[in-house]
């Protein structure tokens, strides 16, 4: 399948068009919401389903060196591109040293939600991709983190007084990263016999609840778009699309290596060029409290997610054939 | 009725900051606390909302506690200490209290 054909496909798949029925909604101001506690639960069965899956995929197929050298080469990704990324903030726009070090951060790190969608477009592709790749996911969380405080440390911004071992210990025991590793165990333990058990929710429910939750997620970036466009300037919006296309390249580096399928190679390469915006906000509020929220929320919720949902995703798949064939 | 001076403590805080906020309280000369959720409002860094939000990092939560007039530096000083870099306001008011032992 070509790069515009799976392009094509992607656009007119039913998870992007709830996305743009949502986004659509939020910038024409309508009063279509998902209740807090119904997207919480969203978040949360997303997380024990992708979890649950890779885990008990891992059961079957066994640990192996492959797995190690993929995690190994995920959190190099997540602790690399934060400097790629700051470095780029600096000579192209005008944001402060801190501001640049928290978008960065957002970078290195990872959406589980692009994940999620790019896992689900090579289900319906019919393209196979290695289960331990969610234990990967899990661990490209914090070193982005820790490089990003590293570097507005560096730069004489902020960071002055966080100790770094209470800051991990936040990090790691987020609710969502400790749903997605005890998930990711629970399918490790009880394996295929745990999955027939659970099939009726996490599998057959699985594709509508993503559409319900990408309604969301396009109200929250429409919402996001609308309020929070201003802080931005053009070359940071233009850094929020050329970035992930350059994690992107660096990561599907690695996957020549890897020796990973083309359907892993796709999810990796996915991996390096989402951006996260559930935990590293969080992080950042209290490990850069200065750096602005408008600026790193709006870039990776409002730019780069709706970018790699819509064309990044079949442009990664697409690339992974091409390295992985 | 007979009421006792004491002062209540009330600090709008950043939700990542909450537990740690919550933890220092557990250390300090209070007897107790309550959160509350708020729903949204405008302050120095701009606007906000709790609904529509994907991530914590935007949300804002209350923390109200009642002391002793004599404890309050003792309170307020290490809290502000976690939360002088954090968007929030600690606001400190006199109240009137029945059971003056629970406090």
């Amino acid at each position: 399948m070509s790069a515009f054909d799976l392009a094509l496909a992607n656009l007119l798949s039913p998870m992007v068009l709830f996305f743009a029925l949502g986004l659509g909604a939020a910038l024409a101001r309508s009063d279509l919401t998902v209740p807090e506690s119904i997207a919480k639960f969203l978040a949360l069965y997303l997380m024990m389903a992708i979890g649950f899956k890779g885990g008990a995929a891992v059961a079957k197929t066994g640990v192996d060196i492959k797995l190690l050298a993929a995690m190994a080469a995920g959190i190099a990704l997540s602790a690399l591109i934060p400097l790629i990324g700051f470095a780029l903030l600096k000579a192209t726009t005008r944001l402060s040293a801190v501001d640049a070090a928290a978008v960065a951060a957002h970078y290195g790190s990872i959406s589980i939600v692009t994940f999620v969608a790019a896992t689900q477009t090579l289900t319906t592709l019919g393209l196979p991709f290695e289960g331990y790749l969610i234990a990967v996911a899990a661990v490209m969380e914090t070193p982005a983190i820790l490089t990003a405080l590293l570097l507005a440390r560096r730069a004489g911004a902020g960071a002055g007084h966080e100790p770094p071992g209470a800051l991990i210990r936040e990090i790691g025991l987020n609710g969502s990263v400790v749903m997605l590793i005890g998930s990711f165990a629970i399918g490790v333990v009880t394996g295929e016999r745990g999955l027939r058990a659970v099939d009726p929710f996490i599998g057959q429910l699985f594709f509508g609840m993503i559409c319900l939750f990408l309604l969301d997620m396009g109200l929250i970036a429409g919402r996001g778009m609308r309020e929070g466009m201003k802080a931005l300037s053009l070359a940071a919006i233009l850094f929020g699309l050329y970035m992930p296309l350059i994690s992107a390249a660096l990561a599907a580096l690695l996957c020549l290596v890897l020796g990973l399928s083309p359907g892993g190679a796709a999810l990796m390469i996915t991996l390096a060029a989402s951006a996260s915006y559930i935990a590293v906000p969080a992080a950042m509020r209290l490990a850069l409290p200065e750096a602005k929220p408008s600026i790193y929320l709006t870039l990776s919720l409002g730019v780069t997610f709706p970018f790699n949902l819509t064309l990044g995703i079949p442009f990664y798949v697409w690339l992974a054939g091409r390295i992985s064939g | 009725m007979q009421t006792y001076l004491k002062k209540r403590i009330a600090i709008v805080i950043e939700q990542p900051a909450l537990n740690r906020v919550l933890d220092a309280l557990d250390r300090l000369a209070v007897t107790g606390y309550t959160v509350y959720p708020v729903i949204a409002g405008r302050g120095r860094e701009g606007s906000w909302r709790a609904d529509g939000l994907v991530s914590d990092a935007g949300r804002m939560v209350s923390v109200v506690c009642v002391c002793d007039p004599s404890k309050v530096d003792a309170v307020v000083e290490p809290i502000y200490r976690i939360v002088e870099r954090q968007v929030g306001i600690i606001t400190i008011s006199d109240c009137e209290v029945i059971r003056p032992d629970h406090f």
